[in-house]
């Protein structure tokens, strides 16, 4: 099959394309079509993914199922995955499925819901899959359009203020990118990303409105995509329309949000700024892991003191996201394999945590902490599965969250120390903010009138959660199905990044002798 | 050698002895009742036109010793102006009727204003080029207050008419410096004397008509005029103002700087550059407190004609194909648009308060969509076209060296996009009560749902348009 990654991208488009044309009305019957076209869709999707997994050589450390047709401009439609992309694809036709299972109850305009959220994922797989520059800033850019209507139709009361907050914040942080991709264009003569991957943009110092920019065009661009990415996933300082987006999108926008779209952040880290401008991530890294150590231990003693479910989740994956950053600009094999592992068990672990706030929102219709407490007496299995992933998000040996955060520690450890000892000290503030999230909402006696009656985990909840937790176990116990597949990958990156770190320094030795 | 000549400006003399005869047989027969009829064959005659002029081949004649020329670039901004102002008319139809505006005179006046339009994106003279612009203004000023008895149309007809008259002298102006510099008219000419050495008082001429060309683009500062003219004017003749006169004045300012001046490209450059940027923030901060749609898409078209001199500062042969490729993908966004403001009515009555959109989604969904779309393609978003043509003037202007204007552009498009998503908001996560009526003129509908369509489609490949202004901006730069 030679369009398998186009296949797997727009299936979903077409899903959506035969819900906006073919359903019509709005009552229950339409509804629950609605809900199954989308349902198959994402399935499909899923089921032909699996083809891109299988045909996938992992020691070929090129990009392949390449696709290729001439666009605008001089630009390409270029499509292809390699070690690094090709476990994302996965991780989002995987959890697409659940997503949509996880919004059954919608019953409010659920034809327009279920059409954003199939064209979100087309537009997710094909930021993963886009190989020439442009085309992924059209994926990149357009996935806001979804996103924005999923928290303004189907979000919480403060819903408007969340959705232009998301919007205008990424759309800012992008669109500098932009001109960075026309001023790569331009120095390049092609936005072909594999072409651009060894094409050295300049590395002389000049200075700009008198200030010196030491790595000259190469810092430029660094920055320009960093403002991007940064905002995108989220680093401290600019993390703050994270909590806002996630308190007020529906429960299944904020899994997505969580499980895909802040991967797309480290995703053009790992794609773009590491190989594309080494010797200006070499200038930055000092930056980028001194900013992922405070955001790791300021916003998990921010998760403490929350009142909000969501907004602790959500402040702890920024948290979570500061390993991620971390590991990548440790630019080292441990780092970088320990930062994608990062974000995939991320994916899995938070959407669950979200998906589990999602549970006992729908019975009690609110998300404060001290609304709840005792739930284990009358929910044993979702005390038992909220448990699970509540270990996982402390990073519990045996759970993938282990695994990931063990490894970019190890990986930053050979770079910086200190900021290893700090970003430590944050596994143990997540520690503390989980398992009182879990004491207070789960333990202690049933105290509270309203939730006397609360019923536990419905079948169709216990079957979305099903795959989450086979796969956070698996990846805990066996590590090596994702490392197998990363690793050639990113020992090519990472060596080719050592490389043109090692001749710019030659460089300046024998500028300075 | 006459014949030739007339063999050259065919397509406008027979457009002008078209509007004459139209205008005596209505006048002699039955006046405001042939108005539809003279509606529907204007607009014939134009896309007739348009469509012989798109081929009519290639190559490059002049006419009158070199003061109207024909060459691709002409042609594109033609082609751009008569469909335009073809859709225009078609569309304004109905809203005409409901408001017993329909005279016959208003196709007319719009098809003489076309024609000076045809002139001046043709000009290769200041003389020519001062008649096709004041043949344009003149049949503009008069369909500006075409509601007689509106105290609100009249004084935006006024207002334009006394700016107008201002931006006039203004060009004039400069174009008698210019004269008594460069001793001729003739683009040709000029581009002789305006050369490295470039005398003060050319430069002075110069700067001149570029404010004057500038008012007519409706580019800050000299954009004071765009809201109160839009919001005053009947709203299919702000759709007009939105678009054809927009597109031929651009063309003519590309023209001019191209044409006449391309030898001191770094004088005219940084006014440009500068207007550019201006135009850009000014559009984009002050649509935000806009309540009126109509004023609020004023505002979005200054802020799009900075962008659109984005790609024209850059002073290069792919800087004026960007430009193009802009102002095509604009005009099509605005036609849609205004399709849309044209069928905002409350029990009958027209609206223009952007507060009555709310909740319209739920009532019509699939017009919603279609405005959601244009909004977003106004804003810039991916992947919608309106993304492609930023795309086009960014790389222009970086290319040219002016990476700092890329920068302030995307940035201006930032704060721009806040209220185009203020239009989406209303429409999907307002308040829900009532709103406007339901139902929609079939012309008007397919319009704004063709103008969305050609928003989602376009991004595969622009329906071909890029390798014809590449042509075209090949023609006018050397």
């Amino acid at each position: 099959m030679d369009n398998l990654l186009s296949i797997v991208t727009f299936l979903p488009l077409l899903g959506a394309i035969i819900l906006a044309l073919f359903l019509r009305g709005d009552d229950e019957a339409a509804n629950r079509n609605a809900k199954w076209v989308a349902m198959w869709a994402t399935t499909a999707t899923f089921l032909f993914s699996i083809f891109i997994l299988t045909g996938f050589d992992p020691n070929d450390t090129g990009f392949q199922f390449v696709e290729e047709r001439d666009w605008l401009l001089g630009l390409q439609y270029k499509m292809g995955v390699d070690g690094i992309s090709v476990l994302f694809v996965m991780l989002t036709t995987f959890t697409m499925p659940l997503v949509i299972a996880a919004s059954w109850n919608v019953t409010h305009r659920v034809k327009e819901y279920m059409i954003a959220f199939l064209v979100l994922e087309t537009l997710m797989i094909g930021v993963f899959c886009a190989l020439d520059l442009v085309l992924f800033y059209l994926f990149f850019e357009a996935g806001l359009i979804p996103m924005f209507l999923i928290i303004g139709i189907w979000g919480g009361a403060n819903r408007v203020y969340a959705s232009f907050k998301f919007f205008l914040y990424t759309f800012l942080g992008s669109v500098l990118m932009l001109v960075a991709m026309v001023a790569m264009f331009s120095d390049a003569g092609t936005t072909d990303i594999p072409t651009l991957l060894n094409h050295e943009f300049g590395t002389e110092t000049f200075s700009l409105l008198g200030i010196q920019i030491i790595g000259g065009m190469q810092t430029l661009l660094w920055l320009a995509f960093f403002a991007s990415f940064a905002v995108k996933m989220p680093m401290w300082p600019v993390h703050t329309w994270l909590p806002d987006a996630h308190v007020q999108a529906p429960t299944a926008g904020s899994v997505v949000l969580a499980a895909i779209l802040l991967k797309m952040g480290g995703y053009g880290f790992l794609r773009f700024s590491l190989p594309m401008f080494p010797v200006a991530s070499d200038i930055m890294a000092p930056l980028v892991l001194w900013m992922s150590a405070i955001a790791i231990v300021y916003t998990s003693l921010v998760a403490m003191v929350q009142e909000d479910m969501k907004k602790l989740i959500a402040y702890s994956s920024v948290a979570h996201m500061g390993f991620v950053t971390m590991g990548i600009f440790a630019a080292n094999q441990q780092g970088v394999d320990g930062a994608i592992f990062q974000m995939l068990s991320h994916g899995f672990i938070s959407g669950a945590l979200f998906l589990c706030v999602g549970v006992i929102y729908d019975r009690m219709h609110t998300r404060e902490i001290d609304a709840y407490g005792g739930l284990v007496a009358r929910m044993p299995a979702y005390a038992l599965i909220f448990m699970l992933f509540t270990m996982a998000n402390v990073g519990l040996p045996g759970t993938s969250g282990f695994i990931g955060e063990f490894l970019t520690l190890v990986g930053v450890f050979q770079v910086n120390t200190w900021v290893a000892a700090v970003a430590t000290t944050g596994v143990i503030l997540s520690a503390a903010y989980a398992l009182w999230l879990y004491r207070r909402v789960v333990m202690g006696d049933l105290i509270k009138e309203s939730l006397k009656t609360i019923t536990d985990m419905t079948g169709r909840e216990r079957a979305i959660f099903a795959p989450l937790v086979i796969m956070t176990i698996l990846l805990g116990v066996y590590p090596a199905l994702v490392t197998d597949i990363i690793s050639p990958s990113v020992a090519a990156l990472v060596s080719d990044v050592e490389t043109a770190q090692a001749a710019f320094e030659a460089a300046t030795m024998v500028a300075e002798n | 050698m006459i014949s030739a000549d007339i063999s050259v400006v065919l397509p406008e003399l027979l457009l002008a002895i078209y509007a004459m005869g139209a205008l005596l047989i209505t006048v002699y027969t039955s006046k405001d009742k042939a108005a539809p009829m003279v509606l529907l064959t204007t607009s014939v005659v134009l896309v007739a036109t348009a469509i012989w002029i798109a081929l009519s081949g290639g190559g490059t004649r002049v006419a009158f010793g070199g003061m109207f020329v024909d060459d691709g670039f002409a042609r594109f901004a033609k082609v751009t102006i008569l469909l335009s102002a073809a859709a225009i008319l078609l569309m304004s139809q109905d809203y005409m009727q409901k408001r017993d505006l329909l005279r016959f005179e208003y196709p007319i006046l719009v098809t003489l204003s076309v024609i000076g339009m045809m002139m001046m994106v043709s000009a290769g003279d200041l003389m020519a080029l001062y008649m096709g612009l004041e043949l344009q203004s003149l049949a503009l000023y008069v369909v500006a207050s075409l509601r007689r008895d509106s105290v609100k149309s009249t004084e935006a007809g006024l207002k334009y008419f006394v700016l107008g008259a201002l931006s006039s002298g203004l060009l004039l102006y400069g174009a008698s410096l210019t004269y008594g510099y460069a001793g001729t008219t003739l683009f040709t000419g000029i581009v002789e004397a305006a050369s490295e050495d470039i005398s003060l008082g050319l430069l002075f001429g110069l700067v001149f008509l570029i404010a004057g060309l500038a008012f007519k683009v409706s580019a800050a500062p000299f954009h004071m005029w765009t809201p109160d003219v839009y919001e005053g004017s009947p709203t299919p003749i702000t759709a007009f103002f939105a678009t054809a006169p927009k597109v031929a004045a651009m063309a003519l300012f590309a023209r001019v700087v191209h044409d006449a001046f391309s030898g001191v490209v770094s004088d005219w450059q940084q006014i440009v550059a500068f207007l550019s940027v201006i135009s850009m923030f000014l559009g984009a901060i002050a649509a935000i407190g806009q309540q009126n749609i109509k004023r609020l898409m004023a505002y979005s078209s200054i802020a799009h004609m900075g962008f659109a001199l984005m790609g024209l500062a850059a002073g290069t042969a792919f800087g004026v194909q960007a430009m193009l490729i802009y102002m095509a993908i604009y005009v099509a966004m605005n036609i849609g648009t205004f399709a849309f403001i044209l069928s905002m009515e409350k029990d009958g009555q027209p609206v223009t308060d952007i507060n009555s959109l709310q909740m319209y989604s739920k009532r019509e969904p699939l017009k919603a969509m279609a405005v959601l779309v244009l909004m977003f393609s106004l804003a810039g978003v991916p992947p919608l076209v309106g993304f492609l043509g930023k795309f086009y003037v960014l790389r222009a202007a970086y290319d040219a060296g002016l990476g700092w204007l890329a920068v302030a552009g995307v940035i201006a498009s930032v704060i721009g996009a806040f209220y185009y998503l203020r239009i989406v908001y209303y429409m999907y996560f307002g308040e829900d009560k009532e709103g406007l009526d339901t139902g929609m003129n079939p012309v008007l509908w397919s319009f704004l749902m063709g103008s969305a369509a050609v928003m989602l489609l376009g991004i595969i490949n622009l329906f071909g348009v890029e390798s014809v202004a590449a042509a075209a901006a090949a023609t006018l730069v050397n």
